[in-house]
This record gives C-alpha cells, structure tokens and sequence, in this order.
C-alpha cells in the first residue's frame, strides 16, 4: 500500500532516477570523471577557461575541470550527508524513543533543550558548536582535525538528532497508548523490549523521513559552512560541493558564471530531490491515509 | 489573560541568565577569548592581558567569571573590542538598526505574499494553481539562501551590467562607497536583492502553512454550519476561516524568528550588508568576545521575546488557552 503510493508521486521517482544515476556517477567516479581530481586540463594558458569540448563544464582558477571536480565534490558531499544522517537518526531515534515513552523530567527537559537549539539562527549555533568541538582534546579521537571530513560528518551526527527526536517522540507518544502496547505491557513485556519490538519498528515511516531531510540538512549545511570558509579542508585538491559552491562567491563579480551556475545547480538538485523523495515518503507512510485507500 | 502574561514573563528571566551563560561557556571554550585577545595584541603587556580578563570576567572559574561578566553587562561597563579598543555598543546599535530594517521589509514582504499564496491555493485544493503554487513554495524552500543570493547577484548586477550596461541593482553594502546623508530611494535600491533573498524563504514556508492550516479550517464542521446560517461566501472565509487559520500560523511565525534571523546573517554577509550577520561573522572570525558576548544577548532576548509573543498571541487567538 505504501509503495504503490510512493510510486504513484510522479516528482519523487524522478527525483530516485536523479539520485540513484548520480550515485552510480559518483560511485564509479574515476570512470565517470575526464580528469583527476586535481590535473588540469592542458597546459596554461588553462584558468578560468568557459565550457568548451574539452572541459564541458569549464576549468577553475588554476586550469583544473569543473565537471570532474563537480563528480568527486558531490562523492564527498553525498558520503557527509549519508553518515550525518546515519549518526543523528540513531542517535534521534533513541533519545526520542525513550523520552516520548517514559515521560517525566527526563522528557521535558530533553524537548526544552531541543527547542532552545531549534529556536536559534542556525548557522550561529553552527559555527560555536563547531568550535566547542574542536576546542575539547579528549574529542579528537574521534573527530579527528577541524578541517576534515570526519570532523564535518561528527558535527552534523551531533547537531542534527534534535530535529529526529522530536519527530519520533511525537510517533511513540500516540503509539504507546495504543492496544498492542498496552498487550505486550500486560504480559510483563520490559520497556526495552516494548521500545525496541513495537514502538520502533512502528515509527520507521516517519525515521526514514527524518533520514532523508537529515541528509538534504548535512548537505546544505556542509555547503553553507564551506560557503563562509569554515567547511571542511579536504587536502591534495580533494573538493566537496561545499567548497566548489564557496568558489562560486569570488566568480560571480568577475563574471566566471559557470563557476557559480553548475555547482549551485547540482546542489539544488541534490536538496530538491532529496525533498521530494522525503515528501512522497511521508505521504506514503502517513497511517491516516492508509484508511482511505 | 494578565496573570498568564505576567507568569510567562517571570520564567523569561531565569531562562534569559541561563541560556547566556550556555554561551558564555561555549564561547569561552570554542573561541578562547584570551588567546585571540593576544593575538590580535601580540605586544600586550601583562598588566594589559590581567585588565582584559578583568573587565570580561575570564575567570578560571567560569561562574565566577560569568557573575562577573553580567556585574559589568548590567551596570553599562562594556569592555571595548580587542581589535582597535572600539566601543561596543555604537557598532551593536548600528548594526541592529540596519538587520531590523532588512528584517522587517523582508518579513513584511514574505508573509503578505505567502499568506496570499496559501489562500489561494487552499480555495482550490489539487487544482492547477494549488500544484503551481506547491512545487513553487517546495523549490523555495530547498534552495538555500547563499545559492539564490548568488543567482540574483549574476543575474541582476554582473550580467545585466554585460548586457544593458548598466547594473539593475547594486550588490553590496547601504549606500554607495563615499555617500553621506540619508537618501530614501538609493537605501531601498540597495535593500531589493538581500530583501527578495530572505523572503523567499519567509514566502515559501508560509504558503505552505497557510494552505495546510486553511485546509484544515475549510473542512471543519463550524464552517459548514457558518455556511448553512446562509452568510455570503466571502464573509464565511474571512470571519471563520481566515481568522482560525491564521491562529497556528501566527504562532508559527513568532517562533520562527530564529530561522529568519539565520537567513539574514547569510544574506548579509553576501551583500556586504552592515547588520547583525556580518557584526556576527566578523567578530566571531576574530574571536573578539567583547564584540560577541553582547550579541549574543541581543539574539537570546529576541528568540525568548518572539517565543513569549508566539505564546500570548495563541492565548489571545484560542479563548480556550486563556480559560486554563
């Protein structure tokens, strides 16, 4: 019933065609690719010269493709958002699950607090987390470097389980009065159990939504943070989309346009699929549709 | 009505001193004010460096610290800023004066034309203009602000300059470089493109509220009787409609401040836009935390001032709050 919903969202299939062939692109990225990630084109004169047959899309400053450099930048930037998203799912799932099922204070100030940090200019809270993060020593095992992708990936794992939680407690706080709850309770079922063989195998529809816009959220926000010279410093000439969209801020004055237009065009059809993908799952996953069909 | 008022106003204070001294501690940690304090002053005397973590309560202690801090926040002594020993609050004023002016244009804008947009397509539901008005509001909203900013800027200023000679708006700042005095219609020239950016945003997010929340309106069973009673079409969606719907948006839109300030600060930055985003960007670069401490204040009271306003609002719309 849910799949044939989801299949019936017009947008959302297009926007899997989308995201499954730029997977395969990415994936296979040294096929896909005309150049390295780092070779220039021909020998110089090669910067900023405009899209022509041998760099379709055009070449940077120092004479490298924007159309590779565009494959390998959304490999990096499609690897943060998925493990971001893993990270703060799990993490979200959980603490939503326990605090919608066991109420109290617990549950109040866990919702007070994700509300303080969901009320606030999110760049703002960004960049102090980012910097509290790299500034404690015992966290460097596992975030690694300021500037690098782990620490990137850490960072929105950390920031984005708010959102998550607050969308499952809601799902565990209707489902934990329903009858088959209250069933397993009354045969002596433990909480742990209930949590984890009813209440979060029943709200994967709405987890795998928050999956989706956690990942368009850890790709944006990569972007946004590069944007501002605070993303993530992938050494040897390695990109992201962040940093190629941050490049585009000095090409537009000088009028380099396909140094602004095509990286900030495949970020908009990255989020916008994405989007839509998490739109028809919310749909097709939406239980009170399910009665009408 | 009052006594609920005055309630909510009493928790905003504890609230106010503990969400400052949360950012007290993150940006004594993140930011390590006495570190960049010396390296902005390389040659800074160690009675210099003593006066410095005085007058900011850097305590090792960090509430002793942060009760010093707010000594001197409250009686007006504001240490200056570490780059240039400026003082703090004329950069602060000005800044505010100028986001409150982008700000409010932007929001004003944003949520006339998204209401209007969510009317229109809630009166038809699955008709051509309600999926026109969708997918436009859902583009919106998945285009981060900078890629627009960025779009408009090549569009209208680099390339409209290329073909017609001349830019159609400027991209940066207030005013031209060496303007002074106050001129109305150049500021408005150099407000369209950071406005336009910003309500995009504002305008996409509130058609879809208002749709949704008219909908849900329309279907309801007080508007069938409102129907029934024989009042014209009009006043039935204007008397009932509108004014139940608008109840959760209203709500919405005071606790959504946050996400329109943070637009701001990215549009600013784009356009050289002297306001609170580029106050923000700037200082924290630098680490100066005299600069940022106060800002940081200015932001907390007005997420915790919208949130007592999204509050009061909905006990004013909704009687049924009131009588609780």
């Amino acid at each position: 019933m849910a799949f044939r919903r989801f299949v019936s969202h017009r947008a959302a299939v297009i926007s899997c065609a989308i995201i499954a062939l730029l997977t395969i692109f990415v994936i296979l990225a040294p096929l896909t690719a005309r150049y390295g990630v780092n070779d220039s084109v021909q020998g110089p004169p090669n910067s900023f010269l405009n899209p022509r047959s041998n760099a379709w899309l055009g070449t940077d400053d120092i004479g490298r493709d924007l159309y590779s450099r565009l494959i390998y930048g959304v490999r990096v930037s499609l690897l943060i958002g998925l493990a971001s998203a893993v990270i703060s799912v799990t993490l979200g799932a959980l603490v939503g699950a326990v605090a919608g099922f066991r109420g109290g204070k617990f549950d109040d100030i866990m919702m007070r607090v994700t509300d303080l940090f969901l009320a606030f200019p999110f760049l703002v809270t960004l960049l102090v987390v980012r910097n509290v993060l790299g500034a404690l020593p015992w966290l460097r095992p596992i975030t690694g470097d300021m500037s690098s992708v782990r620490f990137i990936i850490v960072l929105f794992g950390l920031f984005g389980w708010m959102g998550v939680a607050r969308i499952v407690r809601g799902q565990v706080l209707s489902l934990k009065e329903r009858e088959f709850v209250e069933a397993a309770r009354a045969v002596g079922a433990s909480r742990r159990y209930i949590i984890a063989r009813h209440l979060l195998p029943n709200s994967v529809g709405p987890i795998m939504v928050a999956l989706t816009f956690s990942v368009v959220g850890a790709i944006i926000g990569e972007s946004t943070l590069a944007f501002f010279g605070y993303g993530p410093q992938a050494g040897d000439g390695a990109t992201s989309l962040g940093i190629l969209v941050g490049a585009a801020k000095g090409a537009v004055q000088t009028g380099y346009w396909w140094l602004a237009v095509f990286p900030c065009l495949m970020l908009i059809v990255i989020a916008l699929s994405i989007n839509f993908i998490g739109d028809a799952l919310r749909d097709a996953t939406d239980p009170r549709l399910d009665r009408g069909v | 009505m009052l006594r609920y008022v005055l309630r909510r106003l009493a928790w905003s204070i504890p609230t106010l001193l503990i969400v400052t001294f949360l950012v007290y501690l993150a940006l004594r940690i993140g930011t390590d004010p006495v570190a960049s304090y010396k390296r902005v002053n390389p040659r800074a005397t160690r009675a210099k460096v003593a006066e410095y973590i005085d007058v900011n309560g850097l305590d090792p202690n960090f509430v002793q610290g942060y009760f010093k801090w707010l000594r001197n926040f409250i009686t007006g002594e504001w240490p200056r800023s570490i780059k240039g020993r400026r003082e703090v609050w004329p950069a602060l004023k000005d800044a505010m004066a100028n986001t409150l002016r982008l700000g409010t244009a932007a929001t004003v804008v944003g949520i006339f034309f998204g209401l209007i947009a969510g009317v229109f397509a809630a009166l038809r539901p699955g008709g051509k203009r309600d999926v026109f008005i969708n997918t436009s509001a859902f583009v919106g909203i998945s285009v981060p602000p900078f890629i627009s900013a960025i779009m408009f800027q090549l569009l209208f200023a680099v390339y409209w300059q290329k073909w017609f000679g001349e830019s159609l708006f400027p991209t940066s700042g207030v005013y031209p470089a060496g303007h002074t005095g106050f001129d109305l219609f150049l500021m408005l020239k150099f407000m369209v493109l950071p406005t336009l950016v910003v309500a995009i945003q504002i305008i996409a997010t509130y058609s879809r509220y208002m749709r949704s929340s008219l909908l849900d309106v329309l279907n309801s069973d007080y508007m069938r009787t409102a129907r029934s009673k024989g009042i014209s079409e009009r006043r039935v969606l204007v008397k009932h409609g509108m004014r139940n719907a608008l109840i959760p948006v209203v709500t919405i839109a005071a606790l959504d401040v946050g996400s329109i300030v943070g637009g701001l600060i990215i549009t600013e930055n784009i356009f050289s836009y002297p306001g609170m985003g580029l106050y923000f960007l700037k200082s924290f670069g630098e680490g100066d935390f005299p600069l940022l401490m106060p800002w940081m204040v200015v932001i907390v009271a007005s997420v915790l001032f919208f949130n007592l306003i999204a509050d009061i609002s909905y006990a004013w719309l909704d009687p049924r709050i009131r009588l609780e």
